[in-house]
């Protein structure tokens, strides 16, 4: 215990924490503005110094750590003072056109201004070199509006280790970038976003597609169709000023059929189909692997269900459904794309069974037919524009929101969001399990699947309480587990006592420790599941600012509610997913699942 | 440049240059606390960081581009553009910048277009300035490959550098 005073107030605090969590507890509120909680805290813009008995200089209380008998003053009129210079003189670098900027009254730089009662914009300087870099179809950048916090370099180098931003130049040229000649387009980002989520100011944030959107609306020749991922029901509220973690699952229906979709989908509906498409693919990789050994028939691969054609047992099989992971890989370990899924994210699959599939029962020419999702993500804005993610012509998804946009457009149509009542998604591609929910938080996609093959395989439920893997949830950088098979089906009876290790992580840097163990031959895993966000979809890069641990807990609760709250938690009893492989698709893997559900990757420059 | 000369027989060909890069990069252990030193050898091999250089630099480390391009582009010691023929060195040490150094340089800058640090089109002159050069007697004074001109007026300029092509 460290004893101090603060503003004469004598307060008791822990060994490690800084001026700043001591009186943030206390509510004595600093003002701070490159300091971010559980991210970030460089002391680099210094509007949170205050000043402390026996030191001269003012100190940046964001990075000061608490010191016995220490006395410390946070509002004295030379604070004060200091505080209104530093923010004039960063003002003096800035565009002030808050009025038509992106983030005006969600910008932490105003917010700043506001807090410190600056009246006054003393300092005219030369301005740093603008540049709007919008040649990445997910992220753009404008270096006009950077405050130079280094947040994002935090985020991308250590939290994803990625590396795409860093600070380039010194003195007053200094500019956060990719580097050399390089732009975001055609460094090595993941396009994941996470950047958009830290930077305080309009500097990054995700290429607009709202005005596609409403131009489709308007268009009367236009059939659209809307789908939602799992995570967004549980943090598009927070757009509307309601608390991190309330589902908003019926409003945010009843938000887009006001807005004027034609059809509501529910990405949930083929989350569902993926578990079927990739749990069967893993189970094809296993008995790939069984056969090679001569331990499976042909006799018995036809009672087994399986697809003609085998693939090759390139295990273990880690999961395709986070298109910033996938860019990431083939970036970074692209001669282990084999071990890839090849099934489509849920929303592209979703998009492809919009246009056939459903375009056939309700008789609408696919021509006209376009295709929105409302995703937590910044990467699936370029994972529509892969060439692969097209079929007979069509194009699988035509434009994809973030949470954030399709928060501006609610609030553009002055929808009240929080006293709409409950709506409905439409059939046939609304109904979802509690298993696709679980999609939208790390660990969710693996737990989805282990429900689905340990029944097919035993035909006993996943025998974990309430169907949750606990060793897998929480936000523990890499977990993992072994599940066992045990009293299986006679036709399985190769994989009786057979140990599948399974690996989860969110976030890419822990994405990279799993791959090396798979380019070292290490790997003790048969299923790795990886989401390209810290804490899977729910913090995605498109999903409400700020998102911190204690945020993404809320949300994560939220998401296993939605789970428990459904009749029904495991895909392969979504009776739609029954009918659609009974209607159109055949089996699961089968020859059009393969067509339209399923892709293939591109090796990408390293550096 | 010492470095450069002892290994000049060594980096005739672009094969070579690349095999002592890749060796340097072997001796300093991979080990990114050594990035700087590593950049200081290869800008003795290849003159300049030209960009390439950089990507092997950066992935033979496990480096990110960006934070190879960042630390460059921070240190005016190194140019990722190749050399002039000739060095243009404008000293603005104490005598030589209260004696209109400022203004030679300007005009350098005017008469070359380039800026500081920078080298023109056609790979003339590169152009950069110094603290005192030792001619403080009589300055402001401007070195050009090494031979030091004294008292130089802007208007003198372009006759010198007429003598360089
Ligand atoms: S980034 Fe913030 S301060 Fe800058 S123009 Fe936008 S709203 Fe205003
Ligand atoms: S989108 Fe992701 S990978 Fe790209 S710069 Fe931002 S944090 Fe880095
Ligand atoms: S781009 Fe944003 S997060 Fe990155 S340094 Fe600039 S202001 Fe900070
Ligand atoms: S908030 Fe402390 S230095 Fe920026
Ligand atoms: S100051 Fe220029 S030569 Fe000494």
């Amino acid at each position: 215990m460290i004893r101090l005073t603060v503003d004469g107030r004598p307060l008791l605090a822990e060994d490690g924490e800084t001026i700043l969590q001591v009186a943030s507890r206390h509510h004595i509120d600093i003002p701070s503005l490159c300091y971010l909680k559980d991210v970030h805290k460089t002391g680099a813009c210094r509007l949170c110094v205050v000043e402390v008995e026996g030191s001269k200089n003012l100190v940046a209380s964001c990075i000061a750590p608490v010191t016995e008998g220490m006395v410390v003053r946070t509002s004295t009129q030379r604070v004060r003072k200091a505080r209104k210079v530093l923010f004039e003189l960063m003002l003096s670098d800035h565009p002030n056109d808050c009025l038509h900027c992106e983030r005006n009254q969600s910008c932490e730089f105003q917010k700043a201004g506001e807090i410190l009662n600056v009246r006054s914009a003393r300092f005219e300087g030369r301005r740093s070199r603008a540049l709007v870099d919008d040649t990445s179809p997910s992220v753009v950048r404008d270096t006009s509006k950077c405050i130079l916090c280094r947040r994002c370099v935090t985020v991308c180098n250590e939290v994803q280790g990625v590396g795409a931003l860093n600070a380039q130049h010194r003195g007053f040229t200094t500019e956060i970038g990719p580097g050399g000649d390089l732009l975001l387009g055609s460094a090595v980002c993941a396009f994941c976003g996470q950047c958009t989520t830290v930077c305080p100011v309009d500097a990054l944030h995700e290429a607009d597609s709202t005005a596609a959107v409403w131009k489709a609306l308007a268009d009367p020749e236009k059939v659209v169709a809307v789908q939602t991922a799992p995570a967004v029901r549980a943090a598009l509220g927070e757009e509307f000023g309601m608390e991190p973690g309330t589902l908003v699952t019926g409003r945010m229906a009843e938000a887009l059929r006001r807005l004027g979709f034609d059809y509501v989908f529910d990405t949930n509906f083929t989350a569902d189909l993926t578990i079927l498409e990739e749990g069967t693919e893993l189970l094809a990789r296993i008995v790939s692997l069984f056969r090679s050994k001569g331990a499976v028939s042909d006799e018995r691969l036809a009672r087994l269900g399986m697809p003609e054609r085998l693939p090759e047992p390139v295990l273990p099989m880690v999961t395709s459904c986070s298109p910033g992971w996938i860019k990431y890989v083939e970036h970074f370990h692209a001669p282990l794309l084999g071990h890839l899924s090849t099934c489509k994210s849920p929303h592209m699959m979703l998009g492809a069974l919009t246009k056939s599939w459903f375009a056939q029962k309700a008789g609408i020419d696919p021509k006209k037919l376009f295709v929105v999702s409302i995703m937590p993500c910044t990467a699936k804005k370029f994972e529509i524009t892969r060439p692969e993610m097209e079929n007979d012509g069509f194009r699988n998804v035509d434009a994809v929101l973030t949470t954030r946009e399709l928060g501006r457009m609610v609030r553009e149509a002055g929808l009240g969001f929080p006293t709409l009542p409950e709506g409905r998604f439409d059939s046939p591609m609304g109904v979802s399990t509690g298993a696709a929910d679980v999609f939208g938080v790390t660990g969710g996609v693996m737990e989805a699947a282990l429900r689905t093959v340990h029944e097919l395989v035993t035909g006993r439920p996943l025998p974990f309480e309430r169907l949750h893997v606990a060793p897998i949830q929480g936000f523990e950088r890499i977990k993992s587990a072994t599940v066992k098979f045990a009293e299986v089906k006679p036709e399985w009876d190769f994989l009786e006592g057979v140990e599948v290790g399974i690996a989860v992580t969110h976030g890419l840097a822990g994405a990279r420790v799993l791959m090396d163990q798979i380019a070292e031959g290490k790997s003790p895993y048969l299923f790795i599941e990886v989401m390209g966000c810290p804490g899977g979809c729910i913090s995605g890069g498109g999903q409400p600012r700020l998102t911190t641990d204690e945020v993404r807990r809320k949300r994560l609760e939220a998401i296993y509610r939605e789970d428990e709250g459904k009749p029904m938690r495991k895909s392969h009893e979504n009776p739609d997913i029954q009918r659609l492989y009974a209607e159109f698709l055949g089996a699961p893997n089968g020859h059009r699942s393969h067509e339209l559900l399923h892709t293939h990757y591109t090796e990408r420059r390293r550096t | 440049m010492g470095t450069a000369a002892a290994c000049a027989s060594l980096t005739e060909t672009p094969d070579q240059r690349r095999d002592l890069l890749l060796t340097v990069i072997e001796d300093y252990h991979r080990d990114r606390s050594n990035l700087i030193q590593v950049l200081h050898m290869a800008q003795a091999i290849y003159g300049h960081l030209p960009e390439d250089v950089l990507c092997t630099v950066a992935r033979e480390m496990a480096l990110p581009f960006s934070e190879v391009s960042g630390v460059v582009s921070f240190y005016s010691y190194f140019t990722t553009r190749p050399r002039g023929r000739h060095t243009v060195q404008v000293c603005l040490g104490t005598a030589c910048y209260v004696r209109g150094g400022k203004k030679v340089l300007d005009a350098l800058r005017d008469i070359l277009a380039i800026d500081v640090g920078q080298t023109t089109a056609d790979q003339a002159f590169s152009l950069e300035v110094k603290r005192c050069i030792g001619a403080c007697g009589l300055a402001p004074a401007v070195a050009i490959d090494g031979t030091v001109y004294r008292r130089v007026a802007p208007g003198k300029l372009k006759a010198i550098l007429g003598k360089y092509e």
